[in-house]
């Protein structure tokens, strides 16, 4: 059982590590609490689940999905940088036009993916074997490893480094002549593309997208990254990456273990959203406790 | 100056600023500035505060625009109108808060490799190699505070001092026409602003920078530069060439401000300022 107990939680750390790097992307590194992930994700999932069933190549969907996603994340930054609405309004904006976009997509609320040949499938073919829960474990590790590799390259280059420095100090980057705007939408794709990726993976390996499956996905995101910080306190960008997929596998680890405790599935949510609020929140109040000035609460 | 018009670094022309147009807060920041900058001019800034000195920077610095009419040359280019990110070609900047000119998330090597690339496109290169890192070596040793042996280390755990001495560094690094000092010893424990004001004045003179310093303090402003500009409700009223201001002390300079202001000198600020 505790076998059963870590795969599962190895597999589902690996497909929701992309969307909690995509947070850390959005929330850490821009400084910009981008709330469209909720969206994208499922938008990810709809695009390649759509594709998969009319049959195309399921690489080419998944490529198609993780598009979907680098627009979603264009647009959502565009609201903030151009019309220079607040991000967090600008996620939930996107977060619930994509919700209908979604419904469009699959004309419906759900596709099942039972029948069609996913890129689980395409691996098992390929390498002659059936596609069993260790298969799907090794192609989450070798898309993890692609992405982590490319990731870590692209966030130490000059454009990357730009990218970084906007969500430090943005007045400092344009003062540099770098364009924080356009630092702005290039990470907000990036991230959405990572999610949309997910969505695409998680639909594939579980057979079927649902227009719902993307409810608590940033509050999820925000635990794991959450997690990750605090159990390994990375430094560099290699860490902090592996810290992210970590984060995602500890946090599905006691999820799975709680539900199979005797957790109700339905109180999940609720219980992600209390350890968010409590890690958020404790350090101030900590801060109160002991006396000190803490500043006025910020909301916009 | 006994130079010719044509060859001024900077030029500013009709400089207007108004804030809160239209409110019963309207202010008038800066009421007509012109001014020539020449290369490798030293140009110290003094007034009080309201004078409109950090609206001229900011404006120099592209923040914001002057009002219509007004226009910013550098080398002859006219960039009055350019985002504020485009600027920076044109115009390094150090900030009265150290926190400002530089990331403190990042490293000190990770700062100085934005700070390289000023006004350049950025690519998709490595933004750190070892060719650069021993640049930021060498540009950092002459400070005399270690930071070139600390490259990877995270700006937060600098000091303000050693925060604003690399700010310097990077608004000095890729040579841009004009530096701007916006008070930037203002926030530093006296000690440690006059090592700075040395550094810069090091900095200045090696590596030739034309530059524009805003200070509060009288002794500096007379002590640095080779010019010598006084502000006042948004005019220049006072405006000194080499010459005049060797010769200069503190008194000359509030009988030249009464002279032009027709008006007492009391701004307690710079009185207090003179040590």
């Amino acid at each position: 059982m505790i076998e059963s107990i870590v795969l599962s939680s190895v597999s589902e750390g690996l497909l929701f590590g992309f969307v909690t790097i995509g947070v850390y992307i959005t929330f850490r590194v821009l400084a910009f609490p981008d709330l469209t992930v909720d969206g994208s994700f499922v938008t990810g999932g709809s695009v390649a689940a759509v594709m998969i069933a009319a049959g195309h190549n399921p690489f080419v969907a998944t490529l198609a999905a993780l598009n979907a996603g680098l627009i979603a994340g264009i647009i959502t930054a565009t609201l903030n940088t151009a019309f220079r609405i607040n991000a967090l309004l600008s996620g939930i904006l996107m977060m619930v036009g994509l919700y209908s976009v979604n419904l469009r997509i699959m004309h419906g609320a759900n596709i099942p993916l039972i029948r069609s040949i996913t890129i689980f499938d395409s691996v098992a073919h390929f390498l002659s074997i059936r596609r069993s829960s260790i298969l799907i474990i090794y192609t989450l590790v070798v898309l993890a490893a692609i992405f982590f590799l490319i990731l870590n390259w692209f966030l130490r280059t000059e454009v990357g480094l730009a990218l970084r420095a906007s969500g430090d100090n943005e007045q400092m980057v344009r003062g540099l002549g770098s364009d924080t705007n356009k630092n702005v939408v290039l990470g907000c794709a990036i991230s959405n593309g990572l999610v949309a990726l997910a969505g695409s993976l998680v639909a594939q390996s579980q057979g079927f997208c649902d227009v719902n499956m993307g409810i608590g996905m940033i509050v999820m995101g925000l635990a794991a990254v959450i997690i990750g910080e605090g159990i390994l306190h990375p430094r560099g960008i290699a860490k902090i990456l592996f810290a992210c997929f970590a984060g995602t596998f500890l946090y599905r680890l006691f999820i799975t273990i709680a539900l199979r405790l005797g957790l109700a599935p339905g109180d999940l949510k609720l219980i992600t959203a209390t350890l968010v609020v409590i890690v958020l929140g404790v350090p101030y109040v900590r801060k109160r406790l002991r006396g000190e000035w803490v500043p006025p609460a910020a909301r916009m | 100056m006994g130079r010719g018009n044509d060859d001024a670094l900077l030029r500013l022309i009709d400089i207007r600023k108004v804030f809160s147009r239209g409110t019963i807060d309207e202010v008038t920041a800066l009421d007509g500035i012109n001014l020539d900058v020449y290369e490798q001019d030293f140009v110290t800034i003094i007034g009080s505060n309201g004078a409109g000195k950090s609206t001229l920077l900011n404006i120099i610095a592209g923040i914001y625009p002057p009002e219509r009419g007004g226009k910013v040359c550098v080398v002859g280019q006219d960039i009055t109108n350019i985002p504020e990110y485009k600027h920076a070609a044109y115009t390094g900047r150090v900030y009265q808060d150290p926190s400002e000119g530089t990331a403190a998330k990042l490293t000190i090597e990770e700062n100085m490799a934005m700070a390289l690339l000023r006004g350049q496109p950025r690519g998709l290169r490595t933004a750190i190699n070892k060719r650069r890192r021993e640049l930021f070596r060498s540009a950092l040793s002459p400070l005399g505070l270690g930071l070139e042996a600390r490259l990877s280390a995270y700006v937060a755990t600098l000091s303000g001092g050693q925060r604003q001495s690399l700010a310097l560094v990077m608004a000095t690094i890729s040579k841009p026409a004009i530096l701007l000092l916006d008070e930037h010893i203002a926030t530093l424990d006296p000690k440690t602003a006059e090592t700075v004001l040395e550094l810069t004045d090091m900095i200045i003179e090696r590596e030739k920078m034309t530059t524009i310093m805003v200070t509060h303090n009288m002794d500096i402003a007379l002590r640095y530069g080779n010019r010598l500009i006084m502000m006042h409700q948004g005019k220049i009223l006072v405006n000194m060439g080499e010459e005049e201001k060797k010769k200069l002390t503190i008194a000359d300079l509030v009988a030249a401000f009464e002279r032009a202001a027709g008006e007492e000198f009391k701004d307690d600020s710079i009185m207090l300022s003179q040590r």
